[in-house]
């Protein structure tokens, strides 16, 4: 036989020994297992560059939302500052005026922050939020350098407007005078009660909403469950206010029942 | 081969000296990126690639991070032991590949040389006598620590290294009986010929084959990595000898290991594999010796991806299962395989051996390996002995009265 032949005969050898070293025995089948790791595709995700969607119920960071002419949803009632196991939320409500209104109803967050050096992102207090003003994004890159950097304030977790729509302060004439529907006639029971479903706040006898709405006002000429033409009405139940000094005359409590 | 090493010019020594230790020096720097990312592979993962393509650049960032971090030294240490340790380290290290040619010969301006720092007459001694300096490295950095877990890291990396100094001292002894020098250029101008049939590869590795897998293990033990890797063991010890060490003296000790890694895998190729020779595909002269430097690159790359391979499958061996590997298994091999080789040099030299008397020879060789492996002694000596099993047997149970009462009444 040729030497070249030989040499390459000889290596041949070598490759197949060390193919039946890693196939055949129980050393070699264990040192095949990182070796097949190393031809398979790695499962890094290339984080920065190529971030991975989250799921869609995903605890990202809060945000208080609004309602579509600009109003915020939430009413300061601290029910989520309440709900927080890590007393990260903090709140402080003020009264609504005429002439400077947050949000629909009496009261507003005059202040709100949340402390992320604190929070756990469980989600209690957006489970706690009556009127899902409070809710999270998939957003979960919000680290900072100091822990003042962490706390965040009312103007960073406040949406902004939508497209059209003016921000709070408004004045209770312009949000009269759009006779927006605010829970969007839909009211927060317990869904337990109603059978997991949400009712109709009319319906509803006990929903807040229908205290804090037009919607729910019967009177005369007017249909339960409609928007009332809020125009040339000199008084809006809407507005319940301390500072509102004309004694609304509440059109359903004319006749004695 | 070479011409005499006095009448060679200054600048020739310059050159040698200057080539082996850039290859060394950058192989090692490539290598603490290169390992994390084919161990990063092998756990699928992708290892650095945040700097420069592929994240080639990891090695520079790790070093200026080294370099830049604070040199803590703890209060209570010994300063000069402390401070010397991880200068033996690599140092020693260095020194170790002086002897180690990464190419074959090469003429520049007439003068023919391969590039080897020195071809001494006493080389692959100087392996294993550098090689044991290097011990004092780490029982030195976890003496001068004056701290328990580097004293233990110590005393575990001083025990080690005695034994596998032994068995690996053992399998070069087989080389040199073999090759019938100490001189590294005669070891690999031995196996530069052909083998068993004209064609196949001269290397020692077919004849001493049995030396050839206790360097392989040892080699691992004196480089002190993954699975011997007792005397640093993050995970019992800490760091080991490295604990109370910081910033670029424990750089010092990460370079020695790399290092030591590639300089083992070095010695492997050159003992065992023919060190730069190689197919040259009709080259001639200069250019035939950079192609032995191509073989040589290639062979020590296979070593040192069979290091990260052990580091990527194997855990850490337990301490009283090294040692008796050590003493129990790999010096006994090797101590035979030495005997056999220099009986078998005696007969060649005495006028060789006929075909039939080798044939003997090799089944009878095999014969008494295969009872070496087959025949061991009991591994674990702390296991408990199964005298303990019987005492704490349940004493209550009954003597199987009903059994031996059956036997009597059938009897009966």
């Amino acid at each position: 036989m040729p030497a070249p032949l030989v040499t390459l005969l000889f290596f041949v050898a070598l490759v197949v020994l060390l193919a039946l070293f890693l196939t055949r025995t129980s050393w070699g089948r264990g040192f095949l297992v990182p070796l097949r790791a190393m031809v398979r595709k790695p499962e890094t995700s290339q984080y920065p560059e190529e971030p991975r969607p989250v799921t869609p119920r995903f605890h990202g960071r809060h945000q208080l939302n609004r309602y579509a002419d600009g109003l915020e949803k939430c009413i300061g009632c601290e029910l989520c500052a309440w709900a927080c196991p890590a007393d990260a939320i903090y709140v402080q409500g003020a009264d609504n005026t005429i002439e400077a209104r947050y949000s629909p109803g009496e009261r507003y967050a005059e202040d709100y922050q949340i402390n992320y050096n604190r929070c756990i992102l469980c989600g209690l207090c957006i489970e706690a939020c009556p009127t899902r003003a409070l809710t999270m994004t998939h957003d979960y890159e919000f680290s900072a350098d100091s822990r003042r950097g962490l706390i965040w304030t009312k103007d960073k977790l406040l949406a902004p407007s939508v497209e059209g729509a003016e921000s709070t302060p408004q004045t209770d004439r312009e949000v009269r005078r759009r006779g927006f529907n605010y829970y969007g006639g839909l009211a927060v029971t317990p869904p337990s009660v109603h059978g997991g479903r949400f009712e109709q706040a009319a319906n509803a006898p006990s929903a807040r909403a229908g205290q804090v709405l037009p919607t729910g006002v019967v009177g005369p000429g007017r249909e339960a469950g409609t928007l009332p033409s809020t125009d040339e009405d000199p008084v809006d139940p809407a507005v319940v206010s301390r500072t509102n000094t004309t004694a609304p005359v509440r059109p359903d409590s004319e006749g004695e029942r | 081969m070479n011409e005499n090493a006095q009448s060679l010019p200054l600048w020739v020594h310059l050159v040698r000296v200057l080539a082996v230790f850039a290859f060394f020096l950058v192989g090692t720097a490539l290598l603490t990126w290169g390992e994390r990312r084919i161990l990063g592979r092998m756990q699928s993962r992708r290892g650095p690639n945040r700097v420069g393509p592929l994240g080639i650049g990891q090695f520079v960032v790790d070093a200026v991070k080294m370099l830049f971090k604070e040199d803590f030294t703890p209060g209570m240490v010994n300063r000069p032991l402390f401070t010397l340790a991880p200068l033996i380290g690599v140092v020693v290290s260095l020194l170790s590949m002086a002897v180690i040619p990464i190419s074959g010969d090469i003429t520049i301006a007439g003068h023919t040389f391969p590039l080897q720092v020195a071809d001494l007459g006493v080389g692959v001694l100087w392996i294993l006598a550098v090689g044991s300096i290097h011990v004092y490295s780490l029982f030195l950095a976890g003496w001068a620590s004056t701290s328990p877990y580097p004293l233990i890291g110590g005393v575990r990396a001083s025990a080690q290294m005695i034994s596998y100094e032994i068995a690996q001292g053992l399998a070069i002894a087989s080389v040199f009986i073999y090759a019938g020098s100490l001189r590294v250029s005669d070891i690999i101008a031995a196996q530069s010929g052909d083998g068993l049939i004209p064609g196949m590869p001269g290397w020692f590795v077919v004849p001493l084959f049995p030396a050839f897998v206790v360097f392989m293990v040892a080699m691992v033990a004196e480089a002190g990595r993954t699975p011997f890797d007792l005397a640093e063991a993050e995970g019992e010890l800490v760091g080991g000898f490295v604990t109370e060490y910081s910033s670029m003296r424990f750089g010092l000790f990460m370079i020695a290991e790399f290092m030591g890694a590639i300089t083992q895998s070095a010695i492997m190729v050159t003992l065992f594999f023919g060190g730069p020779s190689g197919p040259t595909f009709g080259l001639e002269g200069t250019l035939a010796g950079l192609l032995g430097f191509v073989w040589f690159f290639l062979k020590t790359g296979f070593f040192i991806f069979f290091f990260i391979l052990l580091r990527g499958a194997l855990p850490r061996y337990r301490y009283a299962r090294l040692i008796n590997l050590g003493w129990k298994v790999l010096i006994p091999v090797a101590l035979m395989w030495a005997a056999v080789t220099a009986v078998f040099v005696m007969l060649t030299e005495q006028g060789g051996l006929g075909p039939q008397a080798r044939i003997a020879l090799g089944v009878g060789a095999a014969v008494i390996l295969a009872l070496l492996v087959l025949v061991r002694p009991d591994e674990d000596d702390d296991r408990p002995a199964p005298d303990h099993a019987v005492d704490v047997a349940p004493a209550s149970t009954p003597a199987e009265p009903t059994a031996s009462s059956t036997t009597i009444g059938r009897n009966g």
